[in-house]
């Protein structure tokens, strides 16, 4: 009995394995012209797949399409070649994404780009010696102790702040609530900053929490309701924040909403009536409706590629992709270079004093610690589009 | 017939017992044959550069899913209750190790002697928890105990999110439920509720995995072929007419209980040192479904398939990495096919004659074991 179960079972795997040599090598854009020619391999780490998949999915896209511009721009300069795996938002998926990449060449990593994932990934570049620019990884986690890692968007604490500053100082006649949810990372990080910062003008705010499985607000929306909350701050993603909006519409509550970058996505999420998101202020460093004549451009080939508006994580990866091939520029290496080789050197150059521009910020510098000074921009939907403040 | 049960409970001389320490001899060479052989070429692998980074990295998570089919195994073939929350097991070892290992950082400086004062103590904590939950609930029958496991799992990861530990000025641990800690500076902080532990200081190895696979091997093999062990199966295949012959019904179901939550514990431990951060979100009910998966796909009951299958679902995910996004459909496909394959009786059939056709053999083998019974 046991060996015929251990036959099916042999048999199934040949079956796969089989099935997985047939498709061999469909799935990855390696070229295998590397020598020569001068081909700088990035990685990148994200969640394409799962309930992060719109973020994943928006930096390797913006990511590709900034790699395909510099190939293109340059093709007698230094080539790039943008290698993707997908982390499913886990911790232990990530780190074998990056093992991944590792065997596959990889000498630049830009992610991964949710937080939890990238502390994990961060320590084994660390010890790996990988040169690794996050996107869109907020949490302060990712940098600490890590000088190898860089982070291109606002860490959580400086968003709480910024946040709670902007507040402060447009909606001072406000009752401020705050609805976070407190089984992530990224959300009580951000609340917790802010409220001390809040607090410290003296104005306390009310509090709701919720977590990943929480589907029905009504109880959260109603504390906010009958404390007489007019501005709610909402430091979490998108999905719960359209159902927040959702059922608040349905008891009759409408306060002035205020979010920070994972708001972005909102008018995109599955069965949301992007009607109920007028009016929403975020905190983000890109919108797609701006003027500006490179951002127009950029939103013009992402659309034209991919058939969607881009998000910020979008502009955020291409920002780094960017910001790594000018610092990489100025390390005067190879493109062959080793993977540690190129860590120092890109180390120094971050540290220095190298400033990228891109469609996130006009100059952008890092510190030691590896955080970006960058201007954060306020946002409003106006007639489903964001509306710089 | 009590008797007879009673009698091939404890004696060791008669006719069926014989035969069940042969199964047992049978059964313990190939889980540890297993073990033994895939240590040996995963490590002669790695040293070649034969395997790469990817594998490397999860010959940890090998080991450690290995352990937790292994104990799970325990509560649900040999004891023959559903348990749906061996991750919050796996995440009480998983915290109690970090806490323990951050704690003697300062005074220990090895890391094996750490991690080994680190599993035991996510033993003790993990068993304390698995009494805790088996007391009131081991009276409760089949499906009411899944469901009252499956909330334990729940009640840990939820409590886990709004728990923070850290160490105060003096190094002593206080803990609270919001992430001010009084006495203790953001460097002292250990875990620090739904963001989890950050900063671990890793200590598990390949071998010391390895290790505590054997360890749990050796726990679960011998008891299931120890006085108590038979008894928790004779138990599982008729409680009544256990408890005609005096068997205590609770206390074996809980001795199975407190030792596989021991062991998950310890394998959480170990999960939990090679990982640089480790978030409680990680332990939901779909972490405790996959162990089950890896029992359920091994063979309920059969010790080395649940190893066996708990290795191939680990790697499957990360080879199958060329066909990107559709990798986890694929993975589903696979998961299905597979469990058609193992348990549908006409498809078993089928490929247990093409398997006869290609090894005509078979019969010599089953004469041989006839004579070793005889």
């Amino acid at each position: 009995m046991k060996l015929r179960k251990l036959v099916a079972l042999a048999a199934v795997m040949a079956m796969t394995m089989a099935l997985m040599a047939g498709c061999g090598g469909s799935g990855s854009s390696d070229s295998g012209d590397a020598d020569g020619a001068g081909v700088l391999k990035i990685g990148g780490i994200g969640p394409s797949t799962g309930p992060a998949a719109l973020y994943g999915l928006a930096v390797k896209n913006g990511g590709e399409l900034a790699v395909k511009e510099i190939n293109e721009a340059n093709p007698d300069g230094l080539q790039l070649e943008w290698m993707w795996q997908d982390d499913e938002h886990d911790a232990e998926k990530s780190v074998n994404a990056y093992n991944k990449l590792v065997d596959d060449g990889m000498q630049i990593l830009v992610g991964s780009v949710t937080t939890t994932p990238c502390t994990a990934v961060a320590a084994e570049a660390f010890e790996n010696r990988t040169f690794a620019l996050t996107p869109s990884a907020s949490g302060p986690a990712v940098t600490e102790d890590n000088d190898n890692v860089f982070q291109l968007c606002f860490s959580d604490p400086n968003q709480g702040i910024a946040s709670a500053d902007y507040i402060k100082e447009h909606f001072a006649d406000k009752t401020v609530g705050i609805i976070y949810n407190n089984a992530d990372n990224y959300s009580s990080g951000i609340r917790d900053k802010f409220k001390s910062e809040y607090e410290d003008g003296g104005k306390k705010v009310t509090e709701a929490t919720f977590t990943d499985e929480t589907t029905d607000f009504k109880a959260q929306l109603n504390t906010m309701k009958d404390a007489g909350v007019d501005l709610l701050f909402l430091p979490i993603y998108y999905a719960p924040a359209a159902n927040i909006m959702t059922q608040a519409a349905q008891i009759g509550y409408a306060p002035t909403y205020f979010g920070v970058d994972g708001m972005d996505g909102i008018l995109g999420a599955d069965g949301f009536d992007a009607s109920l998101a007028e009016g929403v202020l975020l905190l983000t460093p890109f919108t797609p409706y701006s003027e500006d004549e490179n951002i127009k451009e950029f939103v013009k080939k992402y659309e034209d590629a991919y058939g969607e508006t881009p998000i910020q994580f979008a502009a955020d990866a291409y920002d780094c992709v960017y910001a790594i091939y000018d610092a990489y520029q100025k390390t005067g290496l190879d493109a062959d270079a080793s993977m540690e080789d190129i860590c120092e050197a890109m180390i120094k150059v971050f540290t220095g004093d190298f400033t990228a521009s891109g469609l996130t910020a006009e100059s952008m510098k890092w510190n030691e610690a590896g955080e970006v000074d960058k201007t954060p921009k306020v946002c409003i939907i106006q007639d489903g589009k964001y509306v710089e403040q | 017939m009590a008797d007879r049960l009673k009698k091939s409970i404890n004696a060791k001389g008669l006719k069926g017992a014989a035969k069940g320490s042969n199964q047992y001899k049978r059964e313990a060479i190939i889980s540890y044959g297993i073990l033994i052989v895939g240590y040996i070429l995963l490590q002669l692998g790695a040293a070649t550069g034969l395997i790469g980074r990817n594998l490397q990295g999860q010959f940890v998570p090998i080991c450690v899913y290995m352990s937790l089919a292994i104990a799970l195994n325990l509560v649900v073939g040999l004891s023959g209750e559903l348990s749906l929350g061996h991750a919050g097991f796996m995440a009480v070892g998983v915290f109690t190790g970090i806490l323990v290992s951050r704690i003697l950082e300062e005074s220990i400086s090895a890391g094996w002697l750490r991690l080994i004062i680190a599993l035991i103590a996510a033993a003790f904590v993990a068993s304390i928890a698995g009494f805790i939950i088996g007391i009131p609930i081991l009276g409760l029958r089949g499906d009411y105990l899944a469901i009252v496991t499956l909330a334990f799992g729940e009640i840990v990861r939820n409590l886990m999110n709004v728990l923070y530990f850290g160490l105060d000025t003096n190094g002593r641990l206080r803990f609270a439920f919001n992430h001010t800690i009084e006495g203790v500076e953001t460097s002292g902080r250990i875990i620090t509720g739904a963001i989890g532990a950050t900063g671990v200081d890793k200590t598990a190895s390949f071998t010391s995995a390895a290790l505590l696979t054997a360890f749990t091997l050796f726990v679960v093999l011998n008891l299931k072929n120890s006085k108590q062990g038979r008894a928790i199966m004779s138990i599982r295949d008729n409680r009544i007419a256990g408890e005609s012959i005096g068997l205590n019904v609770r206390k074996y179901k809980l001795t199975a209980f407190v030792i596989s939550a021991a062991l998950a514990g310890m394998a959480g431990c170990m999960f939990g040192q090679n990982y640089s951060t480790m978030a409680p979100a990680k332990f939901n009910v779909n972490t405790s479904v996959l162990i089950l998966v890896f029992v359920v796909l091994g063979g309920i009951g059969n010790i080395w398939g649940g190893m066996i299958a708990a290795a191939l679902l680990t790697v499957l995910p990360e080879a199958l990495r060329q066909f990107a996004d559709y990798r986890m459909l694929t993975y589903a496909i696979v998961l299905i096919v597979v469990m058609i394959c193992t348990y549908n009786p006409t498809i078993k059939a089928r490929i247990a004659a093409l398997a006869g056709k290609i090894r005509p053999k078979k019969k010599s083998s089953g004469k041989k074991t006839g004579k070793e019974a005889a």
